[in-house]
């Protein structure tokens, strides 16, 4: 069972949601959000292993190649290029598709890994915890989430993605049983949460709305949710004790307050999985 | 000079700041490079002058009457994209595998637009932006256009200020790379001192010059010495420590720049910043 967290931005206070909520629950937590992985940092797992993540890229033997160039006309991430009579490769750009092997008629083209990240795998007293790196100065961090999407067994299972509505948010949520969409009420956050919205229908995953940094009157949030029939499914206060905490690195379910809290959205995430496999 | 400002991640007030930059120095051309959500324009407002389509990827496409089913497509695509001889355009990256291999030229790569890139015209002056269509691929790219965008508009070299995008992946490379000075905005957290650190490195890779500011510095004032520690070790000049202060919500809330509230300490040094960079910018050192 998979939970994907997301939001429209970053700084909704994604993170304090996923961890919080694998925390209170005892579920597992995974990190996709990999140009900034922080969930660590809250909880803080003892790390047990940890793998390298490589693309296949090509590699070409310049006695076989005749120097058609097939293999560039083919690569669409203009990855390779013809130069001096030589097929030279920028290997950022290429996505490893395999394309350029595959019309290279004269065997010229094997393929090496290279590395573009790593995977963390590291226990906390009850769950396990992943995450995904992507190294800096690399651009393409999607290969990264599918590979610890693989990784993910069929326990309950958080995961924290990146902001935005890229295909790294696409990547993390493909094939998960339901969104958590963390929003604040402010007028960015209304727009940032219509796009997120958008993103989830168009997926078909059912989801619901967490209010962060909200307060006790009717927010515009709760406006539009109410018009577009959205579940809210909880609310954490605007609460400079939060600030402090989260500053600190530290998770809020060690308040009993929040504890409690948390509990009681992660209840109502269940339901509403429950449901939506009716 | 191309000032970029940016954080590690979304959330730190970097949209704050550069909305309050732009307020302060109007004739500078203004570019909103977060083009997943793009959020200058919601506190800039004014009126849209140009729009045009972007195409950024390519995506492809199953002829029903050509196919013959014989599901070589699906065997190649590295990516997923193909069952039962169907695309799954979400998931394609327009590779061009399976046109290589289909045995009767089945396949087409067609054009996918993945946004529109928009000019607005504002009190503040030029804005140039974008709106990415939802789950595009390519951000990237989609950055490097409204960039391109701008530049016709600099017509006697103004400043041009850009709003970063958050992360260290493709769209932030797409922002930091050519850019002159890069103002990072840091919050005094654990987080905001990883994230600073790889987005320092990044834009070291660029070389690109920093300079940082600490924005809600007494939030966590320990936190705050260890990134000024952090900083002089790495020569990095901490242009300014920006307090918490309510009226930024309010700010936000009310969609104005809070350089424009008088009594906001907040918008005071921020202002301080910007002098200081605008000094720096009129002697030559930036
Ligand atoms: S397709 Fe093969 S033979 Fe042709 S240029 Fe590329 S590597 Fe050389
Ligand atoms: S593997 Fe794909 S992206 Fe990489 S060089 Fe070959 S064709 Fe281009
Ligand atoms: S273009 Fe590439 S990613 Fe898209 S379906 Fe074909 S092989 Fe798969
Ligand atoms: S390779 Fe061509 S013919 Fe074969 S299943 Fe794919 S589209 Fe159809």
């Amino acid at each position: 069972m998979k939970i994907a967290v997301l939001s429209g931005k970053g700084g909704t206070g994604k993170t304090t949601i996923s961890t919080n909520l694998a925390k209170a629950m005892g579920w597992n937590y995974v990190d996709c959000d990999v140009e900034e992985p922080n969930g660590f940092i809250f909880l803080n797992p003892k790390v047990i292993k940890t793998e390298q993540v490589s693309i296949p890229v090509p590699e070409i033997d310049p006695s076989k190649c005749i120097g058609c160039q097939k293999c560039v006309n083919i690569c669409q991430f203009n990855a390779l290029a013809w130069a001096n009579k030589d097929v030279l490769l920028f290997d950022k750009l290429c996505h490893g598709c395999g394309a350029c092997s595959l019309v290279c008629g004269y065997g010229a083209i094997s393929e090496v890994d290279r590395e573009i990240g790593h995977i963390d795998v590291g226990n906390d007293e009850q769950i396990t915890c992943m995450r995904g790196t992507l190294n800096i100065g690399e651009p393409m961090a999607v290969p990264i989430i599918r590979d610890l999407k693989k990784m993910i067994g069929n326990e309950k299972t958080i995961i924290d993605c990146s902001p935005g509505s890229t295909c790294s948010v696409v990547a993390a949520i493909e094939g998960v049983d339901y969104a958590v969409l963390v929003t604040e009420p402010t007028a960015f956050g209304l727009h940032d949460l219509k796009i997120a919205i958008e993103l989830v229908r168009t997926m078909n995953i059912p989801f619901g709305i967490i209010i962060n940094r909200g307060s006790h009157e009717k927010d515009l949030i709760e406006e539009h949710c109410e018009k577009e029939k959205i579940n809210i499914i909880g609310k954490v206060m605007f609460d400079k004790d939060v600030a402090v905490l989260y500053s600190k690195g530290k998770l809020l379910v060690e308040h009993e307050k929040y504890k409690e809290l948390f509990l009681h959205i992660g209840k109502k995430v269940e339901g509403e999985i429950a449901c939506s496999l009716l | 000079m191309q000032l970029v400002v940016i954080s590690g991640k979304g959330g730190t007030g970097k949209t704050t700041v550069a909305a309050s930059f732009a307020y302060l120095n109007k004739e500078s051309i203004k570019v909103d490079c977060d083009v997943d959500a793009s959020n200058l324009n919601i506190v800039l407002q004014g009126e849209n002058i140009a729009s045009s389509q972007f195409i950024g990827a390519k995506i492809a496409k199953i002829d029903k009457n050509k196919c013959i089913e014989c599901g070589k497509c699906s065997e190649v695509c590295r990516f997923g994209a193909i069952k039962n001889n169907k695309i799954i355009e979400l998931k394609c990256e327009g590779c061009a595998a399976c046109k290589a291999v289909c045995p009767v030229d089945a396949i087409t790569l067609e054009d996918e637009v993945t946004g529109e890139t928009i000019i607005t015209k504002t009190d503040a002056g030029i804005l140039s932006r974008a709106e990415m269509v939802v789950g595009a691929e390519g951000s990237g790219k989609l950055v490097t256009e409204v960039r391109k965008n701008a530049m016709e508009y600099r017509k006697n070299n103004e400043l041009m200020i850009l709003d970063g995008t958050p992360g260290i992946g493709c769209a932030v490379m797409a922002s930091i790379t050519g850019c002159d000075v890069a103002l990072i905005v840091i919050e005094p957290t654990q987080s905001g001192l990883n994230d600073f650190k790889r987005i320092l490195s990044l834009i070291d890779h660029f070389g690109v010059k920093p300079l940082a500011c600490i924005n809600k510095y007494d939030i966590n004032e320990d936190m705050t010495l260890e990134i000024q520690k952090y900083c002089e070790n790495e020569s990095v000049e901490v242009l300014g420590k920006i307090p918490f202060d309510p009226i930024v919500q309010k700010a936000v809330n009310e969609l104005k720049p809070v350089i424009c509230y008088e009594d906001s300490i907040a918008g005071k040094e921020i202002k301080n910043i910007w002098e200081n960079i605008y000094k720096k910018y009129k002697e030559g050192i930036l």
